[in-house]
């Protein structure tokens, strides 16, 4: 039986649901603990910097300000991601020198004996500031007036164009066109775990030893390394268990990832930091904030003929992301749909507000927005069914692969691999039963109620490169241990690899241990995000282990005397085909990993097996061949050319109230290709997960700034995540269209429920409430006076609620 | 030297003797003096839930509590909702059969405020059980699997077979 496709439970569950996960704040116990002053403004000069009062605080070991880093340390950070249009780029440093460009920027880093002790000495430390201007929002930030940085003319960071064809003509020249204005307000990541750090500097060994709650622990070494200048053979990071991640942990080096290890070398002692939630409010990262405006011509059928779209996005204070989440936003406002002639141009501006990184989705929730309401507009000019205008500008299942025309977030071309939008269309309908809903739309109206339905479509780049690889090794117990370098933050990677190890080399689930993000065990690879790890590390554990079972194969012919092709791996054991499971014709795996390994010392009982007197051979043949390696491992990459593409289409039915104009989700409809699916357990969970942020982005979470800069709701009291009350149950059906481009098959899972949300709930509060709903999020308070102010006569009037 | 006091108090059934500042929080005295780490901190302003811990059977944000204040009492973490044998608690259980977890730094106060509620609740409808867990944070799951979980801990409290909690048929709305 092949484990692949089946809902096998996770091994990650039995340790953390005991208390016996090991996050970053469970380890270090007796390490320092650092705190830091961060600023209070907005945007200002550092004056002084005043630690006198602190200085007698019980348990202070160290005040560090810029003036104490040295060398590279005292550069500012990386710009990871440069793109020839991000012509100003900016980076902070990792504490603040002489300027501050947000609330939360770290400028004095304390260490002392445990965090009470820490927080009391940054209570004591005094800052002074020159105030500069605060440049906050778009409109303030596009009109330069003020500008963020001195030497970023107009607060703009890039501009970037991409087009196919002459959409500005094509929209001119069409029979109906339309223009709208479409806004989505700032989100964040959020995870309930927020970052940390935890750094071991061995003086003997002049080695670091970092853990960090990252989404790509070989990267931190790398940065580690070159900031500290250190050979980077003297660093190792090891991802313990993540408590989230969402995006936001994919940015790095953090400050604090420098700034502990950093530390702890100078002070020759275990250093800890961990982030409280305000902290992560307000010195990680948030997205989303982006305002659009868009141009489309189309015929009379609804058929798209050009589409031409201008946005800007808010980068905040600084871009070492550089500019991937609006470059996915301009690629993959696209959709299932062939647009015409196509023309997208975007400005990236800097804000004094926390810097703008990928949380999940990463600018594929307001592309998403935008095309969709772009969809919704041309029905209702049209008096078309949306779904039939969809279907008549779908892309068909016989034009795969099909090439956009355009460039993709990943340097390469945007080429849909696989895919079929008519079939999953007609899925969705009958799932959420959309040509019933009228009749039900008139019942609930009869009886006082307004409900409505709204849907959207996405394609998701996923299984983004460049590489990933796998190592794995079968002991001499016939233990297999795998090993990754992305990380995991709660996708239950264990699991899924292990299942795909299982079934290409033969083994029981249970023999299988797998590690990800440790770089002492594997130290090339990228990252998680792009939902690219069952596809890249998937692939590349595949490959890896047909390595390893070509191998096995090999040394095992030679034992039993038969040819490698005549033998099969089955439950562990090396076999000859058909020949059942005797003694004679079979040898377990760990046997053969003894046999792998010419040993001249017999260390154990089981390596007397593979010495030099063990057992007679060939005088003329080497032990360990040309091109051959001891061991019974190996290490395998997978690169793919492009990205796969990923696809769903959601369904909402939404009620809202006629008096509070509260919005309730009746159903929650979610059709989804993700290609093949390796474990159909994980996958729901990841949509389920999806689906209400989704939920919290179209209803609840904003990241509200007053005009000074303030953050006004950095807590979990007023920042609206939802609670279970909040969030439907979701009905799901698969359809599987299969990648071509891996051996598995897979396109990826992890980001695809948040993306349409907000599409198709403003799809379906417009259903509703005959409201045109042009941003996103929407309260209820919102769209009582969007009622107000469009003077919409309620629907159910001459049922008397007035 | 920072002002101590000494707090004697049972946690998991075992008597613990702690010396702790009086503004120290239950939930750094658990993980940090104890180190008992399964009570997770995510807020520390009691919205979040992942710090939850029964005293003396009441679900409690350790996080909103001052550890001198437990004199006396006696607390359940996590760690405490295992069965008898050492093996996976009914709770716990359903968690991993329901795939009602996905990072997991959640989780110990959703397996401690349920089974508080199941003390007092042995057959939770779906509706009910979604209630049940309306005070705590999820992050990854959608807390769709968490309904289900609820509901087959309910089962496996009571040795009933399993079949009634689906993981596909949570609550609707």
């Amino acid at each position: 039986m092949t484990l692949f496709g089946e809902r096998v439970p996770r091994v990650e569950d039995a340790r953390l649901v005991t208390g016996e996960g090991r996050f970053l704040d469970d380890l270090g116990q007796d390490a320092l603990e650092a705190a830091f002053v961060r600023s209070p403004h907005a945007h200002a000069r550092i004056v002084d910097i005043d630690v006198t009062d602190a200085l007698d605080v019980e348990g202070l070991v160290a005040i560090y300000t810029h003036e104490d880093l040295e060398g590279r340390a005292a550069e500012p950070l990386p710009l990871l991601i440069p793109h020839p249009t991000l012509t100003h780029g900016r980076t902070p440093y990792a504490l603040a020198k002489d300027e501050v460009n947000h609330v939360g920027e770290a400028v004095v880093m304390v260490v002392a004996g445990d965090r009470y002790a820490a927080e009391d000495v940054c209570d004591r430390i005094r800052v002074d500031y020159h105030l500069l201007p605060p440049v906050v929002g778009i409109e303030a930030s596009r009109g330069g007036g003020r500008l963020v940085h001195d030497d970023v003319p107009g607060n703009v960071a890039a501009v970037m164009v991409q087009e196919t064809g002459d959409a500005d003509a094509a929209v001119d020249a069409a029979p109906r066109s339309l223009e709208l204005d479409l806004a989505i307000e700032r989100s964040a990541s959020t995870p309930l775990e927020g970052k940390g750090v935890v750094a071991r500097w061995d003086a003997d060994d002049r080695s670091l030893l970092v853990h960090t709650s990252t989404q790509t622990s070989t990267s931190v070494r790398q940065a580690i390394a070159a900031k500290l200048e250190l050979p980077v053979d003297r660093v190792e990071v090891v991802t313990p268990d993540v408590g989230g991640g969402f995006g936001v942990k994919i940015v790095h080096p953090w400050p604090e990832e420098v700034l502990v290890p950093w530390a702890a070398r100078r002070l020759g002692r275990p250093v800890k930091w961990t982030e409280d939630r305000r902290e992560h409010f307000v010195s990680s990262a948030h997205e989303r904030g982006q305002l659009h405006h868009v141009r489309v011509g189309y015929d009379d059928g609804g058929r798209l003929l050009g589409l031409s779209v201008r946005f800007w996005h808010d980068n905040g204070a600084y871009t070492p992301y550089g500019l991937i989440v609006p470059i996915i936003t301009s690629t993959q406002l696209l959709g299932p749909y062939k647009v015409g002639a196509y023309r997208v141009e975007f400005t990236s501006l800097y804000t004094n507000t926390v810097m703008v990184t990928p949380y999940r989705g990463a600018g594929r929730p307001q592309g998403c927005f935008v095309m969709e309401r772009v969809m919704d507009a041309i029905a209702a000019d049209l008096h078309l069914d949306r779904t039939v205008v969809r279907e008549r500008n779908f892309i068909q299942a016989d034009e795969m692969p099909y090439d956009q025309g355009l460039v993709f977030q990943d340097g390469r071309p945007l080429i849909y691999d696989s895919g079929d939008f008519p079939a999953t269309m007609a899925r969705l309908k009958d799932l959420v039963g959309w040509d019933d809903f009228p009749a039900f739309r008139d019942r609930a109206r009869a009886e006082g109620r307004r409900v409505g339905i709204g849907l959207a479509c996405y394609v998701e780049g996923t299984g983004v490169g460049p590489y990933e690889g796998g190592h794995i090794r079968v002991e001499t117990d016939g233990t297999v241990v795998v090993s990754t370098g992305l990380t995991s933050q709660g996708q239950g990677h264990q699991t899924m690899l292990a299942q795909i190890v299982a079934d290409e080399l033969g083994v029981p689930f249970e023999r299988i241990r797998v590690t990800t993000g440790d770089t002492r065990r594997f130290k090339y690879a990228v990252g998680t995000f792009a939902s690219r790890t069952a596809v890249m590390s998937g692939s590349a554990v595949a490959l890896t282990a047909r390595l390893v079972r070509e191998k096995a194969l090999g040394i095992a012919a030679q034992a039993l005397e038969a040819d490698p092709g005549d033998l099969e791996i089955v439950d562990g054991h090396v076999r000859v085909k058909g020949a059942g499971g005797g003694t004679v014709s079979q040898v377990d795996l760990g046997a053969v990993a003894v046999l792998a390994n010419p040993l001249r010392y017999a260390f154990d009982e089981a390596a007397g097996r593979a010495t030099q007197f063990a057992a007679p051979a060939d005088p003329d043949v080497a032990p360990v061949g040309p091109g051959e390696a001891p061991g019974l491992e190996a290490t395998g990459y997978y690169s793919p050319t492009r990205s796969t593409f990923a696809n769903g289409m959601h369904a909402v039915v939404v009620e809202t109230d006629p008096d509070t104009a509260e919005v309730r989700i009746l159903r929650y409809c979610v059709v989804h290709d993700c290609g093949t699916i390796i474990n159909p357990m994980v996958v729901e969970g990841q949509i389920h997960g999806g689906v209400a942020q989704g939920v919290g982005g179209a209803l609840y979470e904003r990241i509200e700034y007053d005009s000074d800069g303030q953050l006004l709701n950095a807590s979990f009291m007023d920042f609206l995540m939802p609670y279970a009350t909040e969030v439907p149950t979701v009905e799901i059906d698969h359809l599987v269209t299969p990648s071509p481009l891996n051996p598995l098959g897979v396109k990826g899972a992890g980001e695809a429920g948040v993306i349409p949300g907000s599409a198709a709930i403003a799809a379906a509060i417009e259903d509703a409430e005959g409201i045109t709903l042009t941003r996103m999020p929407i309260s209820p308070s919102e769209l009582f006076h969007l009622r107000k102010e469009r003077l919409v006569e309620p629907v159910e009037t001459t049922e008397g609620h007035t | 030297m920072r002002e101590t006091v000494r707090v004697s108090l049972t946690v998991n059934g075992s008597p613990r003797d702690l010396d702790v500042e009086p503004r120290r929080l239950l939930s750094d005295a658990l993980r940090h003096d104890l180190r008992l780490t399964g009570t997770h901190v995510g807020c520390e302003h009691g919205v979040c839930g992942a710090c939850t811990v029964l005293v003396d059977g009441t679900p409690m944000r350790s996080c909103l509590l001052f550890a001198v204040s437990l004199d006396g009492a006696s607390v359940t973490t996590v760690e405490g909702c295992r069965a008898p044998d050492g093996g996976l608690g009914p709770v716990q259980q359903a968690f991993h059969e329901c795939h009602a977890l996905q990072c997991g730094f959640c989780t110990p106060g959703f397996v401690t405020t349920v089974t508080a509620y199941l003390a007092e609740h042995a057959d939770p409808s779906a509706a009910d059980a979604r209630e049940a867990i309306a005070g705590n944070l999820c992050r990854c799951t959608g807390y769709q699997n968490i309904v289900a979980a609820v509901q087959r801990a309910a089962e496996l409290s009571q040795g009933r077979p399993s079949g009634a909690a689906d993981p596909a048929s949570g609550a609707s709305q």
